[in-house]
């Protein structure tokens, strides 16, 4: 587990810095596929088997493809991705929020329960998600609302006049 | 030194911050959105932790509601793209200045 999760770490990283480094955008675009499928692996290490097949569905399966469409329909490759007139601030602004974090992150106590960790975790999920007392029925019909109202609202913003 | 809670910690914040740095950095709408998709895919990595170490599954439900507003997200964005694309041929958000007064 260790020796995965490090491995997992260290490309899932060097892929994001690739996505936003890189000049050429359907190279990035392929690093982000990449970093993708490294967080369903690492959402494997932290025994979350549902989220790591949703994650592989979700991210790798439709927004990836919606991404390279869009990379596509746009044909803005030759141009590449410059960076703007703010990227030291927006540099700054980055380093500043990561030493933050880290600051934050290793000065806390943090209260670990080192039980074995539930597995599989779909049925769990299910229950947490639809219990009468304490689940979350009204939020998953909103995020079906929410779904419809996007689909709805992208076909009719790219549909020809 | 084991895996703990704090290296999945310091790794979704390492992702958030180079999400947060392209976002803002970038031109291209197209890179900007990829930045935005790298933020909300570390915030599900903190999110998950939190589920693992603190055994409560809470936190999965909640990476669950993360993903599908990141799926309404991306479609949504990528159509406002496309349609700015069609009408000014590009997609350098310097140049997008229809909502500017």
């Amino acid at each position: 587990m260790e020796i995965a999760f490090w491995i997992l770490a260290v490309i899932s990283v060097a892929s994001a810095l690739a996505v936003v480094f890189l000049r050429n955008i359907f190279r990035a675009a392929l690093f982000l596929v990449l970093c993708f499928f490294t967080i369903a692996g690492i959402y494997v290490v932290l025994h979350a088997d549902f989220l790591a097949a949703a994650q592989v569905l979700i991210y790798v399966g439709a927004i990836a493809v919606l991404i390279i469409f869009a990379i596509m329909l746009t044909r803005e490759t030759p141009r590449g991705s410059p960076s703007g007139r703010f990227r030291l601030i927006a540099f700054l602004v980055g380093a500043t929020f990561l030493v933050a974090m880290i600051l934050v992150v290793t000065g806390t106590d943090w209260q670990v329960i080192t039980e074995a960790p539930t597995e599989p975790t779909t049925s769990p999920l299910a229950q947490a998600l639809f219990s009468r007392e304490e689940g979350f029925v009204l939020p998953f019909e909103i995020a079906a609302a929410l779904l419809l109202a996007a689909v709805i609202g992208a076909i009719a913003l790219v549909r020809e006049k | 030194m084991t895996v703990g809670l704090e290296h999945f910690l310091i790794l979704s914040a390492i992702l958030f911050s180079i999400g947060l740095y392209g976002a803002l950095a970038k031109r291209n709408a197209v890179v900007i959105l990829m930045s935005i998709e790298i933020m909300l895919n570390a915030v599900n990595i903190a999110m998950v932790a939190f589920s693992r170490y603190g055994h409560l599954i809470t936190g999965q439900v909640f990476a669950i509601f993360i993903m599908v507003v990141a799926a309404a997200e991306a479609a949504v964005g990528l159509a406002i793209i496309i349609a700015i694309y069609r009408s000014r041929e590009t997609v350098d958000v310097e140049k997008f200045d229809l909502m500017k007064w």
